[in-house]
């Protein structure tokens, strides 16, 4: 047993201490999250300048008051001017803009024209539309006889929320929130099962191909060899997740301390109108990610991620053990193994719209597809037995296949030259010992 | 007392009787050749020996214990043909892993290694990585993790293929060490000038029997034809004679093969009957490519498929 620890640190550390190791774990979430702080710093605070922008308004719609200083803008009125005479001096004056709203008949639509230099920003020519449009619509009413505040607070403003009524009480269904967390967990187990499960594979093509296994086999059994292996990149990619998991949660206490001004914007910008929608989004994350079952989602993918990595690496093992150094070969034999893998994935996409459909309650037990498939319903809530059968059969699933590719492992790392046909690994898997 | 004992070893693939039946003893701190054309099972017989592959039948002893593949690791060092190293691993912690693979502890695995790497002047390579490696030195990393942990069965396949002479020599210095020592030495190859210069005993395989088993004396004098050197002032005149005839002539030789009732001084006093002056007078030994040529000869050079059973 010994040996085996002695395997798996070395396929551990010796992936762990690569270079593009390193590279794959830190970076891949660094650019991700600096990409996605981009984003938002370039939404919230658009630039930086203050914009000056000049009013003529000829129909007299703001009754001579300067509006309320919307961000970023900085009006005044411009008075004696006609839109031609002013249109060659506002440049001069320091404006950078200048609005121009002709006297219109109130009830009828303005052409209101908006002069600058260069193309006007997208949050300017925003701003500006709202502004206008809020102070038309105001007037409207009151030639109406209603007073636009009175309207304001007559606005009911409800959301609805859905509660379910079953057995274990009654949760706060958050159905876009459980959809995004059950497709995640799906798409990483996916791609943990491809990833490490192809690293296997080549591992041991490696190890066939330099001659090194007949080394390593007059000192250990090739079981432990093909286990050792297969924990220890098992190991590398459990690495992976924690430094991710890590990663991104120093990221989010971080990002306050890197970039203040980003979070100061981001609560101004909640006090204001039009971002309410955004910062509610957030609200609402929060909310169902509080509802969901987390220790559930987390206990089942640890165990669905092992199951499934454990089942397909010991198939990728024997698949790398028959094959030589010819990278085409290896790509024949190892579709029919990736067929399952993809359509466990397919299988899984449509699940987390339909948790309860005859296909996907059929993906989430059948072992070959339930890691993926079972992570697509898991934040809807499986019945008790399907998951406990679908765990017994994975399990078993996983011993079996471990069990027949040893032996196609143990012959086939030690043949040297041609491909081994299906009909001979199916030999080799089922001879007695 | 022999180390290692094979008894009726056979092992048959689905194809090919690769062992079959081969029965043979190795003393303790002898130098075991292991010979046979391409083939011939050699490989598949030092497969058994090394554990990894299981006999069908027969038994395999060691030090007159039943071998037994996971107790014996440390008994045993195998270096096989082609050579197997992670390329991409440094060397340092390779060896360490290969010597902790066989038991070694980590302290002791250290010690070990340093003192061989001083020993092959590899100091400097420890951090260097496989695929920086010659041909040769990495040839010479293969040897010291196959001797390492000092097992008392080496066996070393074409332990000397891409070696130039001068690192050859230092790895031939360290076999005769090894077996000085007590370490008992299968060394399989084709080069059978590298067999008469380094082994004590060989065993040929063909076709996966046993043809020839014996010490390299014994074998030559199995193997000889009864030629002789003789070299003097001999006329054609002087060779009119039953005992023995004309082989081959030369400038300042003849070769003369004696005929079956001859005895060396026969040859020698019918020349001094003659008058004849003889400058020196040797028995001709064949060579062991002689030998193997012989044997091996009108089998087929490749082996051919049979379905069995």
């Amino acid at each position: 047993m010994n040996k085996i620890a002695l395997i798996i640190s070395r396929e551990y550390l010796t992936r762990v201490k690569k270079k593009s190791f390193l590279i794959t774990t830190i970076l891949v979430p660094i650019i991700i999250i600096a990409f996605y702080a981009a984003i938002i710093a370039i939404t919230v605070s658009g630039s930086d300048e203050k914009q000056k922008i000049a009013i003529l308004d000829e129909a007299a719609l703001f009754d001579g008051k300067l509006p309320e200083a919307r961000k970023n803008l900085e009006l005044s009125f411009i008075k004696q001017e006609t839109e031609q005479s002013f249109t060659g001096k506002y440049k001069d004056q320091g404006y950078d803009a200048f609005l121009y709203i002709p006297a219109f008949d109130i009830q009828k639509k303005p052409v209101v024209t908006l002069h600058s230099q260069s193309s006007a920003s997208l949050s300017t020519t925003v701003t500006l539309e709202k502004l206008v449009n809020s102070t038309i619509r105001d007037k409207r009413l009151m030639a109406q006889g209603i007073n636009p505040a009175a309207l304001e607070s007559a606005n009911p403003d409800i959301s609805i929320q859905n509660t379910i009524d079953s057995k274990d009480g009654s949760k706060k269904a958050v159905a876009g929130v459980a959809y995004a967390v059950s497709f995640i967990c799906g798409i990483m187990i996916y791609m943990m099962m491809l990833i490490y499960g192809t690293q296997v594979m080549r591992g041991v093509t490696e190890e066939k191909t330099n001659r090194i296994a007949e080394v390593i086999v007059s000192s250990v059994k090739p079981f432990q060899l093909m286990t050792g292996k297969i924990i220890g990149i098992g190991a590398v990619g459990l690495t992976q997740f924690a430094i991710w998991i890590v990663l991104v949660g120093m990221m989010q206490l971080a990002i306050p301390l890197i970039f203040p001004d980003i979070v100061q914007q981001a609560q101004q910008a909640g006090n204001n109108a039009e971002a309410a929608g955004a910062m509610g989004l957030a609200g609402t994350v929060m909310q169902g990610l509080s509802a969901l079952p987390i220790g559930k989602i987390v206990f089942s993918f640890i165990f669905y991620f092992l199951g499934g990595y454990l089942t397909y690496a010991s198939l990728f093992a024997a698949i790398g053990s028959v094959v030589s150094d010819d990278q085409q070969e290896a790509q024949q034999l190892v579709f029919p193994v990736m067929m399952p893998i993809i359509l466990g994935f397919v299988i899984m996409s449509k699940a987390v719209n339909d948790p309860n459909s005859s296909l996907a309650v059929f993906g989430s037990i059948f072992p070959l597809t339930s890691p993926i498939v079972m992570m697509g319903r898991i934040t809807f809530d499986v019945p008790a037995w399907q998951m406990i059968l679908s765990m017994v059969l994975l399990i078993a699933c996983f011993i079996f296949f471990t069990w027949i590719t040893a032996k196609i492992y143990r012959t086939g790392i030690l043949m040297y030259g041609k491909k081994a046909s299906w009909k001979e690994m199916m030999k080799w898997a089922f001879r007695k010992s | 007392m022999h180390l290692l004992e094979l008894q009726n070893l056979k092992k048959y693939f689905a194809t090919q009787k690769a062992v079959d039946d081969i029965s043979m003893q190795l003393s303790e701190g002898s130098i075991f050749g292991l010979l046979g054309p391409n083939g011939a099972g050699k490989t598949t017989l030092i497969r058994m020996i090394t554990g990894i592959f299981y006999p069908d039948s027969g038994e395999i002893l060691l030090k007159g214990r039943k071998f037994n593949p996971i107790d014996d690791v440390r008994n045993i060092g195998y270096m096989p043909e082609e050579r197997g190293l992670y390329k991409k691993m440094n060397i340092g912690e390779q060896a360490m892993y290969l010597a902790r693979l066989k038991g070694l502890s980590k302290a002791d695995a250290m010690a070990r290694i340093k003192d061989w790497f001083v020993r092959f002047e590899m100091e400097s390579w420890w951090n260097k990585k496989v695929e920086d490696l010659s041909k040769g030195m990495s040839q010479k990393l293969q040897f010291v993790t196959t001797v390492l942990h000092e097992p008392n069965l080496i066996i070393l396949d074409e332990p000397f293929s891409g070696l130039d002479p001068v690192n050859a020599n230092l790895i031939k210095d360290e076999i005769f060490r090894l077996a000085k020592k007590g370490h008992t030495i299968i060394f399989s190859t084709h080069r059978m000038e590298q067999v008469e210069e380094i082994c004590d005993h060989i065993v040929l395989v063909n076709k996966g029997k046993k043809i020839l088993d014996g010490t390299v004396h014994q074998v030559k004098q199995q193997y000889k034809d009864n030629v002789y050197r003789v070299g003097g002032h001999i006329l054609a005149e002087h060779l009119m004679t039953p005992i023995f005839r004309l082989v081959d002539h030369k400038a300042d030789h003849i070769l003369l093969k004696l005929d079956q009732d001859t005895m060396p001084n026969d040859v020698l006093s019918h020349f001094i009957r003659q008058g004849v002056q003889i400058h020196s007078f040797q028995e001709v030994l064949p060579s062991l490519n002689d030998i193997f040529i012989k044997l091996v000869e009108g089998t087929p050079s490749t082996r051919q498929f049979q379905e069995l059973n």
